[in-house]
């Protein structure tokens, strides 16, 4: 017979529903902006370095988004990216800031025509030298819009610990893992009571800590997050910066956005890239508050962006 | 009538014929006041549902003598279900009760058979497909492949038969039946060829591209997200397709696999053509042979007899209620279908 | 500390490469390997079996087919092989396609056209329409030879005789090309419904809107505006609902009789005699030419069947650059256009 209904197969499109849970639980309480810069220490307590970038340039084959011949996505750029604390890209739309946060695990080579020069280290070693299925397990992202699969809470969390193993791990050693992440992602207290829950019947923000869940799972040293919070509603940010405060422990955090009030919350150093370019790179109080180059003066006090 | 002409005449120019001459063919030329219209367009609308009505009316009429002699046993097994079909076709005009006596669970299981086999061949060939046109293939083979499977789709049912009859039958009677194995069934059938193996494999090939074509689509709709999400964790391309990708498309496989056995359950002039047309049941304690003995099925047997229809009442009625049993079949299927997805929903964001 | 560049360099693409290392197939489990293989191997081979039928059926087609065949009208004769042609089956076909979408195209438009445009409206309207969608989607998935039996029934009925002709024993004959066309009518419906549907879907609400605007009223926005602009969709709907007529065997012969000629009924008007009386089809040749059928001569059951697949393929050819087009306007591909 035929299906005549207009919409093909209902495939899940991964929207996060209108109608959204009730919290069994509320959230930890989210502290006030003040309180937290009181708690974190001033001087930051870097750890080793993790990632570092040499020159890195990263080009789409073709027409580039500027619509200029041979420019370029991302320009010679050098980081370096310690464990411990938290770098926040922050650039106005366009600047590169999300496709150098993609080349970090090798994402852009899943847009084809991307090509990549200069050199990326992890831990000293080439990321170009390394498996990319490797490589991600240790360089995790989190996107902007959450995307957890249309499995279980339990499922979606034990996803890359069962795939990435050879041999098929069983339950019982998933289980203190997947609580673990979730412990580590803040998301335990809400949901313990049914793991087996389907994932996409979360809220947003908690399908975003479900997404930070699974990709901490696997302990990467490198944990990328593309505008996490921008999809989501001020309770979930603030609960997601703080989570992000704990998690700069045990990871290296690279996040993008373009809230700059988000920046200054949650970050440690803040590299500002324009067009491409890496403008500006340093510690959350050289940049916002004695930029040295103007463009960056004229971007943090919000003349254009 | 003054209103709808203000409103009918916005823009357009009725040059035709004086408004008082109010023919009846001048009226209808005007264009008509939207009430009418919609009416008109629902009451041919409606027409479809009588059809649908009347067809099912007609063939339960038709059928219902077959059930009022033998009752739902008629269903179940016993007697050779060919002396019965000649007994009803050599009956007198108004034949006694004893003339509608039919069991036939020999064509209801030669058509579960073809069927089940065929579905159970398929799925798997068909889900491999989809994957390689959707995820593996290079562009240029992948543009090939969906114009392969566009072709499969569309040969006309008589062709596959047609085939099946002149190519394949003698091929597998030369090359897979043995002269002890005829010899040895001489006596209780006999083996040309034309049996399971070939009605299975040309009805496999028949619904394949059905789902291959429902399963691509459904493949093409997943969101980008999730695959971008699964390669993000580290997980190679063929897990996640087998681990994320296919997991979403388990309603689309559902919907497929449930139009493809509708399919093949009404698959009447190929299954004629090629299984040997014989009130058979092949009997799995044979061994290999087992797969080359000739059946028949319900839709077979409709066409192998479609001189008795509307002649011999009690052949009439019996294939009728064949034919019930058929529609009724691929009604029970897409229920069945309704209900396997239901529980899929959950794990989906709408509905 | 802070550092910051100032001038950035200037130049061209870096020699950059592409792609790093990808996971070598040897870190795969052993059960991922396996789907890899198949997968390609099931791909392939679909595309072998393609490539064998049309390979053989165009050797078939050299070797039997020949023009006399196409122009000559069947002959009773001993030697089935050598002699006659297929020129009344074509008719028949031609015949049956064109009465067949005669009746399903004003049913499926105007059901089309109501469910979209008034059928969306209060409670008993939209319960109607699941009604009329619902028979549809009965009629498509219903077995041909079910509606061929149907057909039948419908047919013999004294009510109907005018269709066929009453017989020596007071039973109406029922097969005719009016009873097999009525029938293939229901077999082209449910494509032309669901492509005009879709396409009336398709119609962006400002052009409504704006008619509506202009004081038309819906009818007349239907006759001027709608219409015109689904005219492609219908197109395709024809197409795929005449691909489907030409193709179905069941009930043709169940439905058209016996004869191999075209065999008009005497009396009444003239036309109407062809209608009422019967004659075969493309496909009911190759069936009775077959080992099937008579089985006297499978060279022109290849012949007709080869010209019965250039048909075929030859709409899908035509299906393929509508659904092309129309979606060079509104993008995205679908395989599934036309199968199901």
């Amino acid at each position: 017979m035929i299906e005549l209904k207009q919409a093909p197969h209902p495939v899940a499109v991964a929207v996060p529903p209108r109608r959204t849970i009730v919290l069994d639980r509320l959230p930890e309480p989210v502290r006030p902006p003040e309180q937290r810069e009181a708690v974190r220490p001033l001087a930051t307590a870097a750890g080793p370095e993790r990632l570092r970038l040499e020159d890195v340039t990263v080009t789409y084959g073709g027409a580039s988004t500027l619509g200029r011949r041979g420019a370029n996505a991302v320009r010679s750029v050098s980081l370096s990216i310690h464990q411990g604390e938290v770098l926040a890209l922050i650039g106005p739309s366009g600047c590169g800031k999300t496709t150098l946060l993609r080349t970090l695990n090798r994402l852009t080579e899943l847009t084809p025509g991307a090509c990549r020069g200069g050199r990326i280290l992890l831990d000293g070693e080439d990321i170009h030298e390394l498996e990319d299925t490797a490589l991600r397990a240790r360089v995790a992202m989190v996107f902007q819009q959450p995307n957890p699969f249309p499995m279980s809470i339990f499922d979606n969390v034990a996803f890359a610990l069962r795939e990435q193993s050879r041999r098929r791990p069983r339950r019982p050693e998933l289980e203190p893992l997947v609580v673990d992440a979730l412990k580590r992602a803040g998301l335990y207290n809400e949901v313990e009571d049914d793991l087996h829950r389907p994932a996409l019947r979360l809220s947003g923000g908690q399908q975003q800590r479900l997404c930070i869940a699974r990709a901490i799972a696997l302990r990467p040293e490198v944990l990328l997050m593309d505008e996490p919070c921008s999809a989501l509603d001020p309770i979930s940010t603030g609960v997601i910066e703080e989570l992000i405060h704990e998690l700069r422990r045990d990871h290296a955090v690279v996040i993008v956005t373009h809230n700059l009030a988000q920046a200054h919350r949650v970050a440690d150093k803040v590299a500002f890239m324009y067009l491409g370019d890496l403008v500006e790179y340093g510690t959350v109080q050289q940049v916002f508050e004695e930029p040295r180059a103007p463009r960056t003066r004229d971007y943090v006090q919000g003349a254009f962006g | 009538m003054s209103k709808s002409a203000l409103i009918g005449s916005g823009g357009e120019r009725e040059g035709g014929p004086p408004p008082s001459r109010s023919t009846l063919l001048a009226r209808l030329r005007k264009p008509w006041p939207d009430h009418r219209a919609e009416r008109t367009l629902g009451a041919v609308s409606l027409l479809v549902c009588l059809c649908v009505l009347f067809m099912i009316a007609f063939v339960a009429a038709r059928a219902w003598p077959t059930f009022e002699h033998n009752g739902l046993v008629w269903l179940g097994p016993g007697g050779s279900l060919g002396t019965q079909f000649e007994n009803m076709l050599n009956a007198p005009s108004h034949p006694p009760a004893s003339a509608y006596h039919v069991r036939a669970w020999t064509i209801i299981y030669g058509t579960l058979l073809v069927t089940g086999l065929a579905v159970l061949l398929a799925l798997p060939l068909a889900v491999l497909c989809a994957i390689f046109i959707v995820e593996l293939a290079p562009p240029a083979l992948r543009r090939t492949m969906i114009r392969v499977v566009r072709l499969l789709a569309s040969v006309p049912s008589v062709i596959w038969g047609l085939l099946g009859i002149l190519v394949l039958v003698p091929f597998v009677l030369n090359h897979f039946i043995t002269n002890a194995e005829r010899t040895s069934l001489q006596s209780t059938v006999e083996l040309t060829g034309a049996g399971l193996a070939v009605a299975v494999v040309l009805l496999t090939l028949m619904i394949a591209p059905i789902m291959i074509a429902l399963i691509c689509d459904a493949l093409g709709a997943v969101p980008a997200a999730w695959r971008e999400g699964a390669a993000a964790l580290g997980v190679n391309r063929l897990r996640a397709i087998r681990a994320v990708t296919l997991r979403a498309v388990r309603p689309a496989i559902v919907a497929a696999t449930v139009l493809a056995t509708a399919r093949a359950l009404g698959e009447a002039i190929m299954i004629s053509m090629v299984s040997g047309s014989i009130f058979f049941a092949p009997r799995p304690g044979d061994g290999v042979v087992f797969f080359f003995e000739p059946l028949r099925t319900l839709a077979s047997t409709i066409v192998d007899n479609r001189e008795g229809l509307g002649g011999a009442p009690a052949l009439n009625s019996t294939l009728y209620a064949c034919a019930l049993l058929l529609l009724f079949s691929v009604f029970v299927l897409s229920v069945a279908g309704y209900l396997v997805k239901l529980p899929l929903r959950k794990y989906q964001v709408r509905g | 500390m802070s550092t910051f560049v100032s001038d950035p360099r200037a130049g061209g693409l870096p020699s950059g490469s592409q792609r790093g290392r990808r996971s070598s197939l040897r870190t795969w489990r052993w059960s991922d390997r396996l789907v890899l293989c198949a997968a390609w191997a099931a791909g392939l081979s679909l595309c072998a079996i393609a490539a064998a039928i049309l390979l053989y059926m165009g050797y078939r087609g050299v070797q039997y087919l020949r023009p006399d065949l196409i122009f000559s009208r069947p002959q009773a004769s001993l030697n089935q092989a050598g002699s006659g042609g297929f020129l009344d089956p074509l008719l028949g076909t031609a015949l049956l396609t064109v009465i067949g979408i005669a009746i399903a195209a004003p049913l499926a438009i105007s059901s089309a056209l109501w469910i979209v445009e008034y059928g969306q409206g209060g409670r008993a309207h939209q319960l109607l329409t699941r009604v009329v969608e619902s028979s549809i989607e009965i009629v498509a998935g219903t077995p041909d030879i079910v509606i061929a039996v149907f057909g039948l029934a419908i047919f013999q009925l004294h009510l109907l005789a005018f269709a066929s002709f009453i017989g020596e024993g007071g039973g109406v004959y029922g097969r005719s090309f009016l009873a097999a066309g009525a029938m293939m009518s229901l077999i082209a419906l449910p494509p032309l419904f669901v492509a005009t549907r879709d396409g009336l879907l398709a119609v962006p609400a400002h052009m409504r809107e704006a008619a509506f605007a202009l004081g038309k009223t819906r009818i007349a926005t239907i006759r001027r505006v709608l219409l015109p602009s689904v005219r492609p969709n219908i197109a395709t709907g024809v197409t795929l609902g005449v691909s489907r007529i030409i193709a179905d065997t069941a009930i043709v012969i169940v439905l058209l009789g016996d004869e191999l000629r075209l065999t008009p009924r005497q009396g009444g008007f003239p036309g109407l005699g062809v209608l009422r009386g019967t004659g075969s089809s493309l496909t009911s040749y190759v069936y009775d030419n077959s080992p099937a059928g008579e089985g006297l001569a499978p060279q022109k059951a290849y012949a007709a069947a080869v010209l019965l697949l250039v048909f075929v393929l030859l709409l899908n050819l035509a299906v393929e650059r509508f659904i092309r087009r129309s979606q060079a306007r509104t993008g995205g591909v679908a395989i599934a256009g036309g199968i199901a």
